[in-house]
């Protein structure tokens, strides 16, 4: 949480301020957080009626006692557990309902939020186990694509060849990003959805979807790190944009057993257009071209859409 | 009310079952499994109206009692050993929630070397967690325990989780005749769980267990919940008054057994804590005026109890089914400490580590540390913490080491 520091006063002040969204201002997020962009826009679909269940990471700091921008509840857990929370709090909210000791009114939308590297590692064996006994739940992962919280070290969500604070190499990070959307889908849930803050007619769109369906439910939002990625906090949304038009991040959504795209990029842009953007990837570039990196996240975004598009 | 032969484990499940549990997350491990079975048993016949939800691990388990407690019904679970310390996180972290509920530990040492009867290493690791600490000698104590704890955690002036331990196969697994009180009776002396202001409405938003940033607010906090605990002990004491003026069953934070007169006092908790009993009473045939000092409750810690009780004794002889590697007996340093600073003489502390691993006291080694602690007394210094290990157990050591050699040298000529 580099840069997040501050005071009482500024965060009151920053709090009063009016906002577009339902989610309050003032929280201690670094400009441009990809993340927080995305769950503004997540926040309003869902509304006040819901618990969040969190596990550490960035968005932990959003409530700070005694601020929190939520209208709604919250509850934080640890970091591998927030899905095991939205079990307790579930089951105890149906138990409630069933006896009548709880008006239908007064239920909520049991929420759970994480960064990548709770819902990929630490927290995935908590995740899987919620699917296995059909949670009724949202989860909402922003995937800053490495541990954000704690100065970008990488996590199971780092893409090949990435620089991160454990991966400072002339190659970068060596290990691939983790499938969470086919991972989530092979556990056959009611819905798997990615989004992007840079999207925001699709992200509400699969929002809604997710918002009116029961069971086990996954939004799983780009969120473009300026901090933890070495961008200019201004460009954030453009990143975003570029990562769906290059094709590194396709918005699909998954239901009953299919796999459907909701936006194909055509024609899609050159991968590096996006690469370049980001000082997390200049190594791959200066002093000169590292091609044998660069051709192997070419040709695995080609197959990836070949696949798609055959 | 009726009286049955039942096992801890079956007098922990009719517990859980007379306080009305609504939620029992779950996780099986040996040897508290038949605990989780029972109830799942009485769930699926009708017999109790519960939800019990199976998770993928103690961490989990932890997490959801806590999250179901805080959204505003009366949660049961159980666990032993690695699963408790498999939860550690989440003891912390749920305690500092504030949502009472109850949760049964079935002690079995730690590995390594894995194993499966009890010690106190796994409990006493959860010591400083903020749960409270009820333990049991007896399969009754496991029932009447569970329906105390109940009361203890939702007691407006403590809010905290609750421990209740049984040993493992010496209760988990033994059969003992146990009066079931009526569930009349029951509701009499504990009603419905009242969530108070800590409850998950969608018209009443709620924030909990929210971050803190720098010491002043953690401090304030933390120190809290210690305060809260040690509310415990005077809570204890009404919520065990109403028990006896209803069950006509007596319970104190600290059973006394013939300790008024006894110049030599054994200190121990749980089942081995009846085998002391029994050595009490051939100690004192012999003319030596033995007694026994069991805390029942040991979160939060019953201090002067224990001072006064042993106040004005010549030795105390702590006996730990625990071992703090590098340091010795957990017991031992808890009750030297009670006893530190009081004016006038104090008795000779001895510490003696026994019982590691579910092996046995003898009523021999009790004598035998009845007579070193007195020679102690004698000598005016306490000896060095000792382990109960006899000369035929070395000699069994040593040949099985030989063996595993043996063993291992011929897998060694196949390479
Ligand atoms: S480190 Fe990245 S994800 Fe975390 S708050 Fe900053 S910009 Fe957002």
């Amino acid at each position: 949480m580099r840069g997040k520091a501050m005071n009482e006063k500024n965060q009151n002040r920053l709090q009063n301020r009016h906002s577009e969204h339902l989610l309050g201002t003032g929280t201690p997020m670094c400009a441009g957080c990809g993340g927080l962009a995305a769950i503004k826009e997540i926040y309003d679909v869902i509304g006040e009626k819901s618990v969040f269940i969190n596990a550490a990471g960035c968005m932990t700091l959003l409530a700070n006692y005694p601020f929190t921008p939520f209208r709604g509840s919250w509850l934080y857990t640890a970091m591998a557990c927030a899905p095991a929370g939205a079990q307790g709090v579930r089951d105890a909210l149906d138990i409630l309902l069933a006896k009548g000791r709880l008006a239908a009114a007064e239920d909520l939308e049991t929420v759970v939020l994480t960064g990548d590297g709770s819902a990929n590692g630490i927290g995935l064996s908590a995740t899987s186990g919620a699917m296995d006994r059909c949670l009724d739940f949202l989860y909402i992962c922003y995937d800053n694509e490495g541990y954000g919280n704690t100065g970008q070290q990488a996590s199971a969500a780092t893409p090949l060849g990435a620089r991160t604070a454990t991966s400072r190499g002339p190659l970068g990070y060596p290990g691939r990003k983790k499938d969470l959307f086919a991972i989530w889908a092979a556990h056959r849930p009611t819905y798997v959805a990615t989004v992007s803050p840079s999207h925001p007619l699709d992200l509400v769109r699969k929002l809604e979807t997710a918002k009116n369906l029961k069971g086990p439910r996954l939004v799983l939002a780009f969120a473009p790190c300026p901090t933890g990625w070495g961008f200019d906090p201004k460009e954030m949304i453009e990143v975003g944009k570029l990562a769906v038009q290059t094709g590194i991040w396709p918005l699909k959504e998954y239901r009953e057993g299919k796999v459907t795209h909701t936006i194909v990029p055509r024609p899609r842009l050159p991968v590096d257009e996006y690469l370049r953007r980001q000082g997390r990837f200049a190594h791959l570039f200066q002093p000169q071209r590292n091609e044998d990196v660069l051709q192997k996240i070419h040709s695995s975004v080609d197959a990836y859409w070949d696949a798609i598009e055959s | 009310m009726k009286r049955i032969l039942l096992t801890g484990n079956n007098a922990a499940a009719w517990g859980a079952r007379l306080a009305g549990v609504e939620y029992v997350p779950a996780f099986p491990i040996t040897p508290q499994t038949e605990i989780i079975e029972t109830l799942a048993y009485w769930i699926d016949s009708g017999e109790i109206d519960c939800r019990m939800t199976t998770l993928e691990s103690e961490h989990s388990m932890i997490t959801a009692a806590g999250a179901a407690a805080a959204t505003g019904v009366r949660v049961f679970t159980a666990t032993s050993s690695q699963g408790l310390l498999y939860g550690m996180e989440m003891l912390y972290t749920v305690a500092g929630w504030r949502a009472p509920f109850v949760m049964v530990n079935v002690s079995r040492g730690l590995s390594s070397p894995i194993t499966l009867e009890p010690d106190h290493n796994d409990i006493l690791a959860a010591r400083d967690s903020g749960f409270l600490q009820i333990h049991c000698a007896t399969c009754q104590e496991v029932l009447d325990g569970i329906l105390l704890a109940y009361r203890l955690a939702e007691h407006e002036k403590v809010r905290l989780p609750v421990l209740v331990n049984m040993d493992g196969f010496y209760l988990s697994f033994t059969r003992e005749p146990v009066e079931i009180p009526d569930a009349a009776a029951v509701r009499r002396f504990l009603s419905g769980y009242d969530a108070e202001n800590i409850r998950f409405r969608a018209g009443a938003p709620l924030s909990e267990a929210v971050a803190v940033l720098g010491g002043t607010l953690y401090s304030y906090f933390r120190y809290e919940m210690h305060l809260a605990a040690l509310n415990g002990l005077k809570a204890f004491g009404e919520i065990a008054a109403d028990f006896a003026a209803i069950f006509g069953r007596e319970y104190r934070d600290v059973e006394g057994y013939r300790t008024d007169d006894a110049e030599l006092v054994f200190v121990m908790i749980g089942s081995f804590a009846t085998k002391a009993k029994e050595a009490v009473d051939r100690l004192r045939d012999a003319g030596i005026p033995a007694g026994l000092v069991r805390p029942i409750l040991l979160r939060p810690f019953p201090r002067e109890r224990i001072r006064n009780m042993l106040a004005g004794k010549k030795g105390v002889a702590v006996i730990d089914q625990n071992l703090s590697l590098g340091m010795g007996g957990i017991l031992h340093a808890e009750i030297s400490s009670a006893l530190y600073g009081v004016a006038g003489s104090q008795p000779i502390v001895a510490g003696f580590i026994g019982g590691l691993g579910g092996r046995d006291i003898s009523a021999e080694e009790f004598y035998q540390m009845a007579n070193e602690t007195l020679q102690a007394v004698e000598e005016g210094h306490a000896p060095p913490p000792r382990l109960l290990f006899a000369r035929e157990e070395l000699a069994e050591v040593r040949r099985m080491q030989q063996i595993a050699g043996v063993t291992r040298n011929a897998g060694e000529s196949h390479e």
